[in-house]
């Protein structure tokens, strides 16, 4: 691909015409520090309506401290956070979900014991409607288990039959499939993934791969942290490289190939060329 | 060679059963403890004949309701992956107090009631703050708590007794007869298993339930499902504390004394009740009705083997094996896997 062919897919690929929308998210020169270790040295991003942003970049890169300022875990020292354009605060990760963000943890944050459907609603549970429901709390188990099953059924997860199976009986992509389908049925606004495929294997990978663009289909954009390539390469739209704490860079798979994104992750080399128009320019690597 | 064919075809049959049984037992930890108790009843009614009438009957769940009850609290902090070794300690010092306050004090025996059940509330809170506040393990607190509420029971009452004859009803109401068809039970065992039902009904059926799993289970994924885990906790053992005030209440109905050499065992005799039962001592997995029945095979052996005429030396001897039974078999459980 020639300069001038890289130039064109750039511009073509996510710079202006992005512009005109809102983004659904957005984070303008978050800075944290942990003592004298900068996490995060002025990051901005942003997230459009449907669309897939890879994070990518080396270990302490900031990834992970980005992703927590986002999801509500880490709260910021500078710098802010819109949503729909609107600037939002978030003190906990129970903010950042009551405002539409939801988080898969590469931990995954799934109770064993428990059912696939008691998963899903796990921290936010229905109650009966009737007087049962009222007056001695009694969850609705039969309507969250019919809703649960429409949701695993909605995004194409066929693998799992029985919604009362318990999440340990599961094989780890099945779990990772009850985490992102919990997350896509209450994230409203925003999905973020941790490091989704880690743990598992080819065709497993492709499942959750499968998932992702699925929820794009619908809308919902996704945040995907992922230190595999292929896969960053397979899904995302734009795909933004952390670098020592800095934005080095957002390129697209169109525009850049994999041994260029790796060479501007790894400081290789810099991301030449004008400015990414609105998409993180305060970051691009000096 | 037909032969061979089905011999392996037998072997995986006879796998499919282990991993069908093992899915079962995996999904309703209940079925184990219940299918033991049934087999020792009748057991122990074809060895002796009296085992299996209505009065020895009666007379077993009268003697398991204390001990139940208390085993309640204790299978809902073992779900949250804790112990409590002051289960005893804490059940003395409430029933101290219920029966103190009303014979030497002229407390009205109602208040002399809330005023126990009161205390057993704050040995489950100050429990339950040192887990979550100050970060102990349960056991090292539990195990502090415990000399702590047997010193303060004993400080209390001057190591006397107070009896029934100087009690109000209201405190030896639970002591009255029942009689439900050919059976007599006490309202105390009435109480106890509407205890049972209560609080089975509120760990399966209601966000809190799922909530005290869950942190029992795995407390990050807990927090990060937005739980508040030290919450939840503390609710357990304020809880827990209440219905070990509730049992020293059955037991003073029960014995007709209150006196600070009750329950010398009850730690460990909750402990054995709710592990026979089923329920995991690494939390997350059980049930209180499973408690239920573990307490009740426990009596069964003493009565049976009683009745049976050996040694009462072999009834200890069979609940020790039937605890690493059951621990083993739920080791086997958990090992669950597609």
């Amino acid at each position: 691909m020639s300069t001038a062919e890289a130039a064109a897919a750039r511009a073509g690929g996510d710079g202006r015409a992005a512009d005109a929308r809102t983004p659904t998210l957005e984070a303008r020169g978050l800075v944290k520090t942990f003592g004298h270790v900068v996490g995060l040295a002025g990051v901005s991003l942003k997230l459009y309506p449907g669309e897939v942003l890879a994070i990518i970049g080396d270990n302490g890169a900031g990834k992970s401290t980005l992703i927590k300022c986002l999801s509500g875990a880490l709260t910021l020292d500078e710098g802010e956070i819109l949503m729909d354009g609107v600037k939002v605060e978030f003190k906990s990760p129970t903010d950042a979900r009551a405002a539409g963000i939801e988080t898969v943890y590469q931990t995954l944050a799934v109770a064993p014991a428990l059912d696939i459907a008691s998963n899903l609603y796990l921290g936010r549970e229905v109650r009966d409607s009737g007087p049962l429901g009222r007056i001695f709390r009694k969850l609705d188990t039969r309507g969250m288990r019919a809703k649960a099953r429409e949701q695993l059924k909605d995004l194409g997860i066929g693998t799992i039959q029985d919604i009362t199976q318990k999440v340990e009986t599961l094989s780890g992509g099945q779990r990772q499939a009850v985490a992102v389908a919990r997350a896509a049925a209450f994230g409203s606004k925003v999905v973020i993934l941790d490091e989704p495929t880690a743990a598992l294997g080819v065709r497993e990978s492709g499942q959750v791969l499968a998932l992702i663009k699925r929820l794009r289909s619908r809308g919902l954009p996704v945040i995907l942290i992922s230190h595999n390539m292929p896969h960053v390469f397979e899904v995302a739209d734009r795909i933004h490289i952390q670098r020592l704490g800095r934005c080095a860079g957002v390129v697209t798979p169109r525009s850049h190939t994999m041994e260029e994104a790796v060479a501007i992750m790894t400081g290789a080399t810099t991301l030449d060329g004008p400015a990414e128009g609105g998409n993180g320019s305060s970051g691009v690597a000096q | 060679m037909t032969a061979v064919i089905e011999s392996t075809g037998e072997v995986r049959e006879s796998q499919e059963l282990g991993a069908r049984v093992q899915h079962t037992l995996h999904r309703h930890p209940a079925i184990g403890p219940a299918s033991v108790l049934v087999a020792s009843v009748i057991v122990f009614s074809l060895i002796n004949h009296r085992f299996y009438n209505a009065t020895n009957l009666s007379l077993l769940i009268q003697q398991v309701a204390v001990l139940a009850t208390l085993a309640i609290g204790q299978t809902m902090i073992i779900l949250t992956a804790g112990i409590d070794l002051s289960v005893g300690a804490a059940a003395i010092l409430a029933q101290m107090v219920m029966a103190q306050t009303a014979a030497n004090n002229g407390v009205p025996g109602p208040l002399a009631l809330i005023l126990g059940i009161a205390v057993g509330a704050l040995t489950g809170f100050l429990n339950g703050f040192l887990v979550t506040r100050i970060k102990l393990p349960p056991f090292i607190v539990t195990l502090g708590t415990l000399s702590i509420y047997t010193s303060i029971g004993l400080r209390y009452s001057g190591g006397a007794s107070v009896y029934a004859s100087a009690m109000p009803n209201a405190l030896i109401w639970t002591g009255n007869y029942v009689n439900i068809g050919p059976f007599q039970l006490t309202t105390g065992v009435i109480l106890m298993l509407v205890l049972f039902a209560v609080t089975s009904f509120a760990l399966t059926r209601t966000a809190w339930g799922r909530h005290v799993y869950s942190t029992g289970d795995d407390p990050e994924a807990a927090r990060l499902s937005g739980i508040k885990t030290s919450r939840v906790l503390l609710s357990v053992y304020l809880v827990a504390g209440i219905i070990y005030a509730l049992g020293a209440w059955i037991l003073i109905g029960r014995v007709g004394v209150a006196s600070t050499n009750n329950l010398t065992n009850a730690n460990l005799d909750s402990i054995t009740a709710v592990v026979i039962g089923g329920t995991s001592l690494f939390g997350g997995r059980g049930a209180v009705l499973g408690t239920l029945f573990g307490a009740l095979i426990v009596q069964v052996f003493q009565s049976g083997i009683n009745l049976a005429g050996v040694q009462s030396l072999y009834q200890v001897l069979a609940e020790g094996i039937l605890v690493i039974v059951a621990v083993a078999l739920d080791q086997w459980i958990r090992k669950v896997r597609r």
